[in-house]
């Protein structure tokens, strides 16, 4: 530690720290409601994960473990450079396991694995505002929230079904929380909006640019909008991963040439290694141990 | 000017003893029902006990007006929380961003405190209570967001009126107060969220 002498301990200094912290707890108060806080520039360009960053920082302990996700992968640009960020301003135990992580920081994806009761996932947000394109101002969008007035979401649904028969949202798939607040679930697959409802683990949202900060408190109910008649349904895929054989979960296309050939692999890098240590083998996966004879 | 004599250390390690706290509150308020242990050793001056000393410490500075209760305010307190954390005391309920109360205080209506704005519902007050014990009083169930079903508490020393003054909160969602339980260097976490119902027995 002594050679971070010029930093406080995560980078931020302490008010800012109680500022992110009392953001924090009522975001936990009010599940889904996006309060504000003076995001504060970080030693990264917006659009790199600050808000997130920042929500790590104000929570994080020295005890704790650290997993940072980019897309599901632990070896991605953003999630290398923002671990090494945390090893170097916090001195902070990192892994890739999620089981072993107490805290995860993620970009667009939620592992595969079910979090538990002492695990924190923290969501690098871009636009915290589900309204936002829909309607681009925000004393309107705010007054929406207020009065609970979401039809033009589901004129939006609607819209899509017009158009394309179904609802063609596929990311950032609109949530209602505890059936009060409508949420932007970051631009995570609709795949894993399942995992959200009623998860074990606090899920807290950060987003530094446009300077709000959501929670969803555990065990707490997240409904994906639909109708009746277009229930949401998540994608599926018609093969398994190809490096561990593993169905009903998030896959990656990989291009292999210019001649088309493509594999399809699991998103979530530390589930797919888990199970090929457990000896699970995709199709693409060759015979490891022939190919060493 | 406070005199020195009377004047307490705050944390020892400002910026772990914070974050421990810190991740206590959020827990509690997390997981409404569960109790939440404060770690770190510190002396509360007198009136307060060591859970409602470190939340003071964790989360109030200059940015949040603090109401503290007629005896609270009196004492050693004031002088305490403005030098350690610099924040500005208030008498003004329906303005401040916490408020303190010591075990057996009376504790006003809730609607007397912030409740927030239907635009802005976080703008309201966290109210840290201070109770005769976290356990071993009438039964409360509760359900909500954070509780996986329902759970329970017993908490011994609320206000007679306060599951009556509570129904009026939760129905105010999402405007409404926050409220933290304190005993000892022990805490309950209970959200506008939470439902709260007496059991028999």
């Amino acid at each position: 530690m002594t050679a971070l002498a010029d930093y406080n301990f995560a980078y931020l200094d302490e008010q800012t720290k109680r500022m992110i912290r009392r953001a924090i707890l009522k975001a936990i108060a009010i599940p889904g409601y996006q309060v504000p806080f003076a995001s504060r520039e970080m030693p990264m360009p917006y659009g790199w994960g600050t808000g997130g960053v920042q929500v790590t920082a104000s929570i994080l302990g020295p005890h704790d473990v650290l997993k940072v996700i980019d897309q599901g992968a632990d070896d991605t640009t953003n999630a290398v450079s923002i671990r090494a960020f945390f090893q170097k301003v916090a001195n902070v135990a990192v892994t890739t396991k999620t089981s072993e992580a107490t805290i995860i920081q993620t970009r667009h994806r939620i592992p595969e694995e079910t979090l538990g009761v002492n695990q924190v996932l923290v969501y690098q947000v871009p636009i915290p505002e589900p309204l936002r394109f829909l309607e681009p101002r925000e004393t309107e969008t705010r007054q929406m929230h207020a009065l609970e007035e979401y039809g033009l979401m589901h004129v939006k649904l609607y819209e899509d079904i017009a158009r394309h028969g179904r609802i063609a949202t596929t990311y950032a798939y609109p949530v209602k929380v505890a059936g009060r607040y409508v949420m932007d679930p970051s631009p995570t697959p609709k795949f894993d909006n399942p995992k959200m409802n009623q998860s074990a683990a606090l899920q807290l949202f950060g987003a530094g640019r446009e300077k709000r900060i959501y929670a969803v408190p555990p065990y707490t109910d997240v409904v994906s909008l639909d109708f009746e008649d277009h229930p949401f349904e998540v994608q599926t895929f018609e093969k398994p991963c190809a490096l561990c054989g593993a169905r009903h979960v998030y896959l990656d296309e990989v291009v292999l040439d210019d001649k088309g050939g493509r594999m399809f692999v699991c998103s979530d890098t530390d589930f797919c290694e888990t199970r090929r240590e457990e000896g699970h083998r995709g199709e693409m996966l060759g015979d490891i141990k022939e190919a060493a004879e | 000017m406070v005199a020195t004599a009377t004047l307490l250390p705050g944390f020892a390690d400002p910026v772990f003893d914070a974050q421990a706290v810190f991740r206590a509150a959020m827990d509690a308020l997390a997981r409404p029902g569960t109790i939440q242990q404060i770690g770190c050793p510190l002396t509360p001056p007198k009136g307060l006990c060591a859970a409602s000393a470190a939340l003071m410490l964790t989360l109030c500075d200059y940015d949040t007006p603090v109401y503290l209760s007629a005896a609270l305010a009196q004492g050693v307190v004031p002088g305490w929380l403005g030098f350690h954390a610099g924040a500005k005391i208030t008498s003004d309920k329906s303005t401040c961003a916490f408020a303190f109360f010591e075990k057996g205080s009376t504790l006003p209506a809730f609607g007397h405190f912030s409740q927030g704005t239907q635009d802005y519902p976080d703008r309201s007050t966290t109210i840290i209570l201070e109770v005769a014990s976290l356990e071993g009083g009438a039964r409360l169930s509760l359900s909500g967001p954070g509780i996986n079903g329902a759970t329970e508490i017993a908490p011994l020393g609320l206000p007679a009126t306060f599951l009556d003054q509570w129904r009026v909160n939760r129905a105010l969602f999402p405007r409404g107060i926050d409220l933290i339980l304190t005993c000892s260097n022990r805490l309950i976490g209970l959200p506008r969220t939470v439902n709260i119902k007496a059991l028999e027995g």
